[in-house]
């Protein structure tokens, strides 16, 4: 006999019906259209990812990929030009930015290369970029030499702001450039350039300058007299003195040193024989009998 | 009483939230089929006013985007009989509305149409003392209704002020800003048995949805069909259903009375399987295809095959002409409708300045009702469809649906009743914030 069927029912059962309602939530569906897919993403890389080995070969694969780009012929950089430099400063130069030509450009730290020129002394300025063709080309502005500084028992080239330019072993070398001497010198050089260039006419007679106590300078010429300068105003006193000298030879006769720390009250100090001499020639006139 | 009472409040809240978020679904749980519509609301900004399109009672607010409709199972008489068939019933029409809508709802607004509604007509009054009219003075009046003895486990469904009297002046919608030395009301209450509805919100409840509402189908069914000079002038809406016929009496835009008949549709197809020998399933195919309550001399040489599977030709190959056929519905409709009269005669139906019949409802699609239907029940009797609705699909546009389109209204604008108004002042606790706030209103 034939088996009657039920008929089947149209209901949704009670799991069906809440995971449709489940489905038709608007957060839900959102979590499943984007959500799951990015779970599902992060959960297969974390998977490969996961073994060092395979994170290693990634790793290597990523730097060739990444030298093989930056090795490539137009990046190269094949040599250095300096311009603006002595051939000792360029030898200097060279030693402080050691480069392995050819190098690429993505390897070249310019920034730290122009640190590290503009720390050597003798560069005031210095320009770096790599030029098309595989230049490198660095343009240096030098420090010029403006005095000679005697400190201690070495002799070192100050240009004109006091910052040190180099190194002399013989005062002859540089003959031309003037003498300053004196524990901080160098931090008054602009000042010691001004009463150089006030000192016109005593120039052939000028022997240096010397820093006292930090704080003035006096000026030193042959035959041992000494010009003794105040702290401030020091040019006017030193063209006071070359006036006075223009006008009564003062520096022409025998005068040890001429003080004009206290501008008010100037000082001159004869030498010990023309002191003696002087005192006689008074006594003679006042008639006494000197051996 | 109270367990409803209190939840209705708790219901109006809800629906306004569901329609703040957008989505409401519409149930209509009865004997025949269960029809779930989900609406969309848009928000007033749906339409400009240069749209030509105006507020429309809250119906250009939202819009049908889901709809289905199942054969309903364990319903009898407008009421749940076997609830795990009816939660099954649910479930499937709530389902396929919601992927026909794209959009899954969470609240939900019904209908019941069986519970033997009762209708009850309250009035109260109070003394105002020549002062202006407050909507708490409109509280205390309708607490003032004295309300019958409803009887044991009814439960108020509707509860509306259909009429204001201040002193002399009857027929007010509004009363409040005006002044006045006596403020009285009117108020129709319509209470239906309590488990019948407590069944119907334990069945929603089971399907993970909220119930946002609950209307009576009567009352529904007349606010989809009548059209608003019917409602105002008077009109009886007559919603002829599977397993109940009910009817609202509408005047003055207010439901003044509403009664159930127990008969529907289905003692028709029950009388035609018991007539002719043939399964239910046949019985309703014959009626829907061929029925009717008017003969002619044509039906009589309109021969239908009644068909049969029992392996018996001459059981299997028997013919009935479609007079016979009428000549079993018709006794029936008539009953349906004379039951129906008498319900409109002890309602006083006669008395209303205007009596104009609307059936509406599945059954009211009986060819031959139009003429059948002025003999008993009056002249100016005439078959209602439902309002259309936008976004309705056009197999859900018929009067089978008036319940459906109907609640869709009451969805969207529905009408203010006892909950919705004001809690009178002295039936606050005594300790309670808002007695204090109304102090310091007062004095201030």
């Amino acid at each position: 006999m034939q088996q009657v069927r039920a008929p089947r029912d149209p209901a949704p059962s009670r799991l069906a019906y809440r995971m449709q309602r489940l489905a038709l939530t608007p957060s839900f569906r959102g979590l499943m259209r984007i959500g799951l897919p990015l779970a599902t993403i992060a959960a297969m890389g974390a998977v490969v990812l996961g073994d060092q080995a395979r994170r290693d070969a990634l790793t290597l694969w990523v730097a060739d990929m990444k030298s093989a780009f930056q090795e490539r012929e137009a990046f190269m950089v094949k040599a250095m030009a300096i311009d603006g430099a002595s051939a000792e400063l360029a030898a200097d130069i060279r030693e402080a930015v050691p480069v392995d030509f050819p190098i690429s450009s993505f390897d070249l730290d310019l920034e730290r290369m122009q640190r590290d020129v503009a720390a050597l002394d003798a560069v005031a300025r210095v320009d770096l970029r790599v030029r098309p063709g595989g230049m490198l080309q660095m343009t240096v502005v030098e420090r010029i030499p403006a005095l000679i500084w005697r400190a201690g028992g070495a002799l070192e080239l100050l240009d004109a702001g006091g910052h040190r330019v180099a190194e002399l072993t013989r005062r002859t070398e540089r003959a031309d450039l003037p003498l300053v001497a004196g524990r901080a010198a160098d931090a008054a050089a602009p000042e010691a350039l001004e009463l150089i260039a006030a000192a016109g006419p005593l120039a052939p007679r000028l022997r240096g300058l010397v820093r006292i106590g930090e704080r003035r300078w006096d000026v030193l010429l042959d035959r041992g007299q000494r010009l003794k300068l105040p702290e401030t105003g020091a040019v006017g006193a030193l063209e006071q003195i070359i006036a006075l000298d223009q006008a009564q030879d003062l520096l022409a006769r025998d005068v040890l040193w001429v003080d004009m720390r206290n501008l008010a009250r100037p000082a001159v100090r004869l030498r010990e024989t023309a002191a003696t001499t002087l005192r006689q020639v008074r006594l003679r006139e006042l008639g006494v009998q000197v051996e | 009483m109270t367990d409803l009472y209190q939840s209705q409040r708790a219901m109006r809240a809800m629906r306004r939230a569901a329609i703040q978020r957008g989505v409401i679904a519409i149930l209509d749980v009865g004997t025949s089929k269960i029809g779930c519509l989900v609406l969309r609301f848009d928000g007033p900004d749906a339409f400009k006013p240069s749209d030509g399109v105006g507020g429309m009672a809250g119906q250009s607010a939202f819009r049908v985007i889901g709809a289905a409709t199942t054969r309903s199972r364990g319903m009898r008489m407008g009421q749940i009989d076997a609830m795990a068939e009816t939660e099954r019933a649910i479930r499937t029409a709530v389902q396929a509305a919601q992927k026909m809508a794209q959009i899954r709802v969470d609240h939900v607004i019904a209908c019941i149409a069986g519970g033997e509604p009762r209708s009850y007509g309250l009035a109260g009054a109070i003394e105002l003392e020549g002062a202006q009219v407050t909507g708490q003075d409109v509280a205390r009046v309708m607490a003032a209704c004295d309300v019958p003895d409803v009887g044991d486990g009814r439960e108020v469904l509707h509860a509306q002020p259909v009429n204001f009297t201040l002193d002399h002046r009857t027929g007010m919608n509004d009363p409040r800003g005006q002044i006045g030395y006596r403020l009285a009301c009117d108020m129709h209450m319509l209470t239906v048995d309590g488990t019948v509805v407590a069944n119907l919100i334990h069945c929603i409840k089971r399907c993970d949805l909220e119930l946002a509402g609950l209307a009576s189908s009567a009352y529904v069914s007349g606010i989809s069909s009548l059209v608003e000079d019917e409602q105002e002038l008077g009109a009886v809406c007559i919603d002829m259903g599977g397993g109940a016929t009910g009817l609202s009496i509408f005047i003055k835009k207010h439901m003044i009375y509403a009664d159930t008949v127990g008969l529907g549709g289905d003692q028709v197809t029950s009388d035609i399987s018991k007539g002719l020998q043939i399964p239910l399933a046949t019985a309703e195919r014959l009626k829907t295809i061929h029925g009717g309550v008017v003969a002619t001399g044509m039906d009589d040489r309109d021969l239908i095959e009644l068909g049969g599977e029992t392996g018996d030709w001459d059981l299997d190959r028997r013919t009935v002409s479609r007079a016979e056929l009428i000549g079993i519905m018709r006794p029936r409709v008539e009953e349906i409708l004379e039951e129906v009269r008498a319900r409109l005669d002890a309602a006083g139906f006669e008395h209303l300045p205007s009596q104009q019949i609307v059936l509406t409802g599945g059954g009211s699609q009986i060819p031959g009702l139009d003429t059948l239907g002025p003999r008993i029940l009056g002249q100016q009797v005439r078959i209602g469809r439902p309002l259309r609705i936008a976004g309705l699909p056009e197999r859900v546009t018929g009067a089978a649906f008036a319940s459906a389109v109907g609640l869709c209204l009451f969805a969207a604008h529905p009408q203010d009743e006892w909950w919705d108004f004001d809690i009178p002042a002295d039936r606050y606790p005594a300790r309670s914030l808002r007695r204090a706030v109304k102090w310091f209103k007062d004095n201030w």
